[in-house]
């Protein structure tokens, strides 16, 4: 035994170990490979050996030559050898291995499985540590399949190095694995309050990861983590919190509302540069998000540019990059803000660091005018001929193309300026960009009719210099241009001065070396020349000029005849029969010209980029039909057709947006017709673009500007030597300096003339100052043609997301939790709580990702969800009309959100009686997104909400000051001041009266007021109890359902929905909005609504519940918070008032103790309440009335002490009627059923005595109507 | 997520390489090359964030790098990681190879590059920062180096 060991360690004593290996590879410095290929066998042999400890050493020194390139994979047993060792020593050893070189495709990953189970249970916390930080580099979908059962037990290990460490590498298992993702999240969720902050850190490193993917699945964690951010002093959690924050505010405005303020706290107070830095950047996110909604952030940009200025003025090279950085953020919402700083951001383009060059280069582009944009230029084409790398100098080409390009060359005064800019460019060597000159160059060409002249002189003299460009056909990048200058040439041939020079040129031989496509464009270009010359030459006595242009051409020809490239090939034989035949009819005397030019007539149009994918689908052609059957797949890959064709001309791209919502894109589209429309140079989009180059003027009436010729036409590449020795662009920039020079001096004169003649002896107004941006205008009138797109194409910019993004596997939407048939190959313990859902009715807003989609029964099925939705929308959006205009706009803002967050929050909490809000019948929403909206909605600061609670409660004395009835709006009081002015425009519409906001405001605390006097009571109280004021005293259509001294329940039944217009026989829902206020120092949870069913009314339950399951309310009440919550019920007959009686059970929790408690009420349906205002003209009505097919009754009131209008306004109010007609003491009104009964009422009124006439469908309601008309009045 | 973690000396000799996306070998030590080429060009008073490197993820990757004497240490990340943060990050590993080496110099990292290599793996794990306190790291670190040394004394 003694001796083994002894011999074992004898050998491990001749073997090297990894420091051996180190150095001899030192040593052999000059045959390096050859000592490592010895190196190699030695390692093979010992491999061979049973001791582990020789594996284990070979397998270390195989890591170290992995990382010298060598290919080590043939190990990969041995490696998983040593992983299966017992001793840690050796096991770190195989794991290290096996994550520098282990992949997915590596087969032996499979046998590891059981050997990673075992080391994953270990005992020893560093085995199994060691398991997992190996796992996280060489996961497979197989592995995390087996494995993330036993990953997520360790979640809840009970040392926090592994809680850690199996919280990260959960991130790397759901995107191996996306199906573990639903299981694991809520135990990943509460790892975001681990006590470690080790682990807490992890997962909102985890969380973060996931969310900067698919932000709005994990809306609903920001509650979280915004006590997390206002917690920790972890800077790192701190940041990461803070980017994730940036990353959700998008997704929804209220969030970052709530951000700015701690943010900016942060901001002021912290010292570290890079949470000062994330907090600056966020603040940025949450502006934007803003943008739109609130100008009322000046100061907070003002803070962040600030603070960026700070930053760039840094010598620290890192934090004055990273202040570029985050300034080109706000550039795009706020460019006003950034240009201010335009002296520091071009001090920065000569910055020695040339990352700072690239940002302070994104920023020029926003900072660029009319007026400034040639001087820019100027100082980028300086920077272009000192730049060394050609990563940079590519870079400044793009960004000089871009700038000038940009919306539409708006900024650009002078295109001949422009041009010869782009031919300056064409010096560049060896940049990849060629095609991109060349791009600009032919759009230039094309859209600018009254450059034309200009550009072809410009182009001929590139062709004529061709070989300069050309010189080395390896660097052909730049070769591209000659595919545009050959193009532009052939296409405007009327406009060459030489048009025979030119097609010489176009013919030498050395066009052979270049590119087949551009080779093509030569010969097709010099058939459209050839026209242009015939038609030039036949003109003329002398038809010998012809015919050498022909012999010319037949000479020529040849040469691309031969060429290797088919096309050049197929339109060089093609152009030299044509031309062959031409000299046959030219020697004939035949005039041919018209003939010949008549190939090339017409004008080619520009075309959208995205025009051929606007061609509407014609009805009844299936796309994705098969047209032939696809042979069987044996026949598959090697099959595949290779491109015929040239690669197309590769477009500058823009970088891609990938999620713009829907919202923002009709928001820019808006704006960029906005500006289309203010934009001199633009044709505005007709029709059919065809008929705009009939009706706008030629080219020849388009006033050019004479070609000053004192500019050489000669590309500068050529002439090393200029005349002037200044490049052309810059004689250019001379010139239009002169020119708006003149133009200011012409002003001046007129204007000196026009004060001569006034003689108004006013103070210098218009000195020699700085000419202010409308003043600049363009050399020439120039219209930029618009981009053709096919008729009735649909106006909309879709970005398709990229299909193969692994993250998009991850869009899960965790809230929901309604599946019922995941696949879930995980432990039974592991289940999830399946969520119970209030109401089946309103399925809507938990379609978010289309799963939970139980389409509401009067939808056809097969439109696509979201079209469903919209649709919904928009149906109910017409019923509400006016109402919800303001809503709509939040809608607008929120998009897809809008369904997550179903209806409630947007309404304030205790107000707005009035608002119908039919999104807020009881959702599908989780309790937790509710929660949220709870959050958000609420008041940022909790006190301000208990203080909204004391006010409502106590406030009997009607006098207190309006002042602090505003208080009870916790969140934001501007907003929902604005908003509550707006409903109650419109209840002075509906009302035809006049009211004061005040009362408004009053109105609250009266009915606060009222539930207070009616306190106690168990019963349902007929809404509408009010005082009696001068003027109209305020109305609540809310009442009080049932208080004990926990809880208080107020209703609001005026709120009835059927659910679709048009479909009143159908389904008649009527939606209870419910406020439940906690009235105890104690927090109410598991709140239980429940009704007893009648047979005439249902309150809806989610699928599969029983009939008398109560239905759980989806949030919880901390002391002195109020919420709302919404039920749905169907009632069958309307015809009768309601009664339902039901419980609400909840449980109080106090620090110490929880007990169950109960709370009986009743709700009561009136038949006003199944009534709907729906406005009725007053023709309409006279017609209703004489259709005969209303039953009448009448009913009279007496000693009805009010004004007429204040009567109608209490009819109109607690009976939802509207006033049709008024004519003095007498008044038609109208209301709908909402199974369309038409409900008509007449109403005189004489001294203290009021009689209705009424007429109906239907006497039943009629007559319960009107008895409930009588209580009401009977009541004040 | 950080991407690539590759310790190269002024010369370009790779010291450590961490991918946290398979490369093939020849891949790693092309981008080995090239972010070499980059990084080596820059002055030490320029600033320490570089795009561009087109080998590894796309416009959303940047390369964090720090110079200390003999060795570049270049972090590949994505936009989810704060610049800054990162920077410290660095700092953090460094003078916890410092502690754990005591004075570390290029020649550890030459001869132990499997001890960095353990080191590394308490700071970063799957391309996550799993610890960025430094004394944890140590600790940790500590812990196993004696569990190490127990069992090859117990071997032995």
């Amino acid at each position: 035994m003694a001796l083994k060991i002894v011999k074992g360690s004898i050998d491990r004593m001749f073997d090297k170990n990894l420091q051996d290996l180190v150095r001899g590879i030192r040593n052999h410095k000059e045959d390096e490979a050859k000592y490592i290929s010895t190196c190699i066998d030695e390692i093979k042999q010992e491999l061979k050996q049973d001791n582990i400890a020789v594996k284990a050493n070979a397998v270390c020194k195989l890591t170290y030559l992995q990382m010298l390139g060598y290919d080590v994979s043939w190990a990969a047993f041995n490696i998983v050898e040593v992983m299966s060792s017992s001793k840690f020593t050796y096991k770190r050893i195989g794991y290290l291995a096996a994550s520098q070189c282990f992949h997915e495709n590596t087969d032996v990953i499979m046998l590891t499985t059981n050997q990673i189970r075992k080391d994953l249970s270990s005992p020893n916390q560093y085995d199994t540590g060691v398991a997992l930080t190996g796992l996280s580099c060489f996961v497979t979908p197989d592995l995390a399949r087996d494995l993330a059962n036993d990953i997520m037990t360790l979640m809840s290990h009970t040392k926090p190095y592994i809680r850690k460490k199996a919280v990260l590498i959960m991130y790397k298992v759901f995107l191996k694995y996306p199906e573990s993702l639903r299981p694991a999240f809520p135990r990943l969720k509460e790892k975001l309050e681990d006590p470690d902050p080790g682990v807490q850190s992890a997962a909102v490193n985890v969380i973060c990861e996931l969310a900067r993917r698919n932000p709005k699945n994990y809306l609903s964690l920001a509650p979280l983590f915004f006590k997390l951010m206002t917690s920790s002093t972890n800077n790192w959690v701190l940041i990461k919190i803070i980017k994730l924050f940036g990353a959700l505010t998008p997704l929804e405005p209220r969030l970052g509302k709530k951000l700015i303020e701690p943010l900016t706290n942060l901001i002021h107070s912290t010292s570290a540069m890079s949470l000062l830095y994330e907090c600056v950047n966020t603040v940025i996110a949450v502006l934007i998000s803003l943008s739109s909604g609130m100008p009322n952030h000046s100061a907070s940009i003002q803070l962040c540019v600030q603070k960026l200025r700070i930053l760039i003025e840094d010598s620290d090279q890192n934090l004055k990059y990273l202040g570029l950085l985050a300034m080109s953020k706000i550039l795009k919402t706020h460019p006003k803000s950034v240009q201010s700083h335009k002296d520091l951001i071009l001090q920065c383009l000569d910055d020695k660091d040339e990352s700072i060059r690239l940002r302070a280069l994104d920023l020029l582009y926003g900072m660029v005018s009319k007026k400034n944009l040639m001087e820019i230029v100027k100082k980028l084409m300086i920077h272009v001929d000192k730049a060394e790398g050609t990563t940079y100098r590519d870079e400044l080409l793009t960004k000089i193309i871009d700038i000038c390009s940009q919306s539409n060359y708006q900024y650009i005064t002078n295109f001949e300026w422009y041009i010869s800019i782009l031919v300056e460019l064409t010096r560049l060597e060896g940049t990849r960009h060629g095609h991109l000159i060349a791009s600009q160059m032919l759009d230039v060409a094309i859209r600018v009719k009254a450059i034309r002249v200009f550009a072809v002189a410009q182009m001929a003299t590139l062709l004529d210099n061709a070989h300069l460009l050309t010189g080395n056909m390896q660097r052909n990048g730049i070769c591209e241009v000659l595919y545009a200058a050959a193009w532009i040439c052939g296409e405007f041939s009327e406009h060459l001065e030489n048009p025979v020079q030119t097609l010489e040129a176009m013919l030498r031989p050395k066009v052979a070396t270049l590119p087949g496509h551009i080779q093509a464009v030569y010969v097709q270009n010099a058939a459209k020349l050839f026209a242009t010359i015939l038609k030039n030459q036949e003109g003329n006595t002398d038809s010998t000029a012809a015919q050498e242009t022909s012999q010319m051409m037949i000479d020529r020809l040849p040469l691309f005849v031969q060429s290797a490239n088919l096309e050049v090939q197929e339109r060089a034989s093609c152009i030299l029969q044509l031309v062959k035949y031409i000299q046959k009819l030219q020697q004939k005397d035949v005039e041919v010209a018209e003939e010949v030019s008549a190939l090339f007539a017409g004008e080619l149009n520009p075309v959208a980029p995205k025009a051929q994918k606007k061609v509407p689908v014609p009805e009844g052609l299936d796309l994705d039909a098969w047209i032939n059957e696809p042979p069987s797949e044996s026949e598959s890959e090697d099959e595949q057709p290779k491109a015929i064709f040239t690669k197309e001309e590769p477009k500058h791209s823009r970088p891609r947006h990938t999620e713009v919502d829907e919202k923002e894109l009709a928001r820019r589209r808006e704006a960029r017709k906005q500006e289309q429309a203010n934009n001199p140079f633009y044709i505005k989009a007709s029709p059919s673009s065809q008929k705009v180059y009939q009706e706008a003027p030629g080219v020849e009436h388009i006033p050019v500007v004479q070609i000053d010729l004192s500019v050489p036409l000669k590309v500068p590449a050529t002439t090393p030597s200029h005349p002037t020795g200044l490049p052309m662009s810059d004689q250019y920039v001379k010139l239009e300096e002169e020119r708006r020079q003149k133009e200011r001096a012409e002003k001046k004169k007129k204007e000196k003339k026009k004060r001569k003649e006034k003689r108004s002896g006013r103070g210098k107004k218009h000195d020699s100052g700085p000419e202010s941006e409308e003043d600049i205008t363009p050399a020439h009138v120039v219209d930029i043609v618009t981009e053709e797109m096919p008729e009735n194409a649909l106006p909309s910019d879709d970005d398709d997301k990229d299909p193969n993004d692994p993250h998009k596997a991850l869009d899960i939407d965790l809230d929901n939790l309604l599946e019922t048939t995941a696949r879930r190959p995980l432990a039974d313990s592991e289940k999830l709580p399946v969520r119970s859902h209030r109401a089946a009715g309103a399925p809507k807003s938990s379609a978010e990702d289309g799963e939970a989609e139980n389409a509401t029964p009067q939808e056809p099925k097969k439109k696509s969800s979201k079209e469903k939705r919209d649709k919904k929308k928009d149906k109910e959006r017409d019923r509400k009309r006016s109402k919800e205009e303001k809503k709509k706009k939040k809608h607008k803002h929120e998009e897809k959100e809008e369904d997550l967050l179903g209806g409630q929050a947007e309404e304030p909490v205790v107000q707005s009686e009035e608002t119908k809000e039919v999104e807020a019948q009881p959702t599908s929403t989780s309790a937790e997104v509710s929660d949220l909206d709870f959050w958000l909605s609420n008041a940022p600061v909790p006190s301000n909400t208990q203080e909204a609670a004391t006010v409502a409660e106590a406030a009997p004395a009607p006098e207190a000051p309006a002042g602090t009835a505003a208080d009870s709006e916790p969140e934001e009081p501007k907003d929902t001041e604005t908003e509550e002015s707006k409903s109650s425009k419109h209840k002075k519409k509906k009302q035809k009266k006049e009211k004061e906001e005040k009362e408004k405001k009053k109105k609250k605390k009266h009915h606060h007021h009222h539930h207070h006097s009616d306190g106690g009571g168990e019963e349902s109280v007929q809404n509408g109890t009010v005082e009696e004021e001068e003027p109209l005293p305020p109305m609540s259509n809310y009442c009080l359902l049932a208080e004990n001294s926990y809880i208080k329940m107020m209703m609001e039944d005026a709120d009835q929905v059927c659910d679709i217009q048009g479909n009143l026989q159908d389904g008649s829902q009527v939606v209870v909005s419910v406020i439940f206020e906690n009235k105890s120092d104690s927090f109410l949870k598991s709140m239980e609504f429940n009704v007893l069913d009648s047979l005439n009314s249902k309150l809806q339950r989610p699928e599969g519940s029983g009939p008398h399951d109560g239905l759980t309310v989806p949030f919880q009440l901390p002391p002195g918070v109020s919420n709302e919550a919404r039920f749905v019920f169907t009632v069958q007959s309307i015809v009768m008032p309601q009664k339902l009686k039901g419980t609400l059970t909840f449980i109080v929790k106090n620090e110490d103790s929880s007990t169950h408690e109960k709370l009986d009420f009743k709700l009561h349906f009136t038949c006003t309440s199944y009534l709907i205002t729906t406005p009725c003209y007053s023709d309409a009505f006279a017609k209703l009335l004489e259709s005969g097919d209303l039953k009448s009754s009448s009913v009279r009131l007496e000693g009805v002490n009010m004004p007429f209008h204040h009567l109608l306004a209490r009819i109109c109010f607690h009976h939802h009627f509207s006033v049709v007609e008024r004519i003095d003491s007498c008044a038609s009104m109208y209301s709908r059923s909402i199974q369309g009964h038409h409900v008509c009422l007449l109403v005189k009124t004489s001294g203290q005595t009021v009689s209705i006439d009424a007429k109906c469908d239907e006497p039943t309601l009629l007559g319960n109507v009107l008895d409930e008309i009588k209580q009401t009045f009977s009541q004040c | 997520m950080i991407k690539a973690i590759l310790i190269f000396n002024n010369h370009g000799k790779p010291r450590l390489i961490r991918f946290y996306q398979y490369f093939a070998e020849d891949m790693q030590q092309q981008i080995i090359r090239e972010t070499f080429h980059l990084v080596s060009k820059r002055d030490d008073n320029v600033c320490n964030f570089l795009e561009g490197g087109s080998l590894i993820g796309g416009s959303d990757y940047k390369l964090i790098y720090r110079h200390y004497a003999t060795l570049y240490f270049v972090f590949c990340v994505d936009s989810s990681e704060s610049e800054l943060g990162i920077l410290d990050l660095i700092q953090v590993f460094v003078e916890t190879l410092d502690k754990c080496f005591e004075n570390v110099c290029e020649l550890d990292l030459i001869f132990h590059m499997d001890k960095v290599h353990y080191i590394l793996q308490e700071v970063v794990m799957g391309g996550m920062v799993l610890e960025t306190n430094m004394n944890e790291i140590v600790a940790q670190v500590e812990v196993q180096n004696r569990m190490e040394k127990s069992e090859l004394c117990n071997q032995n």
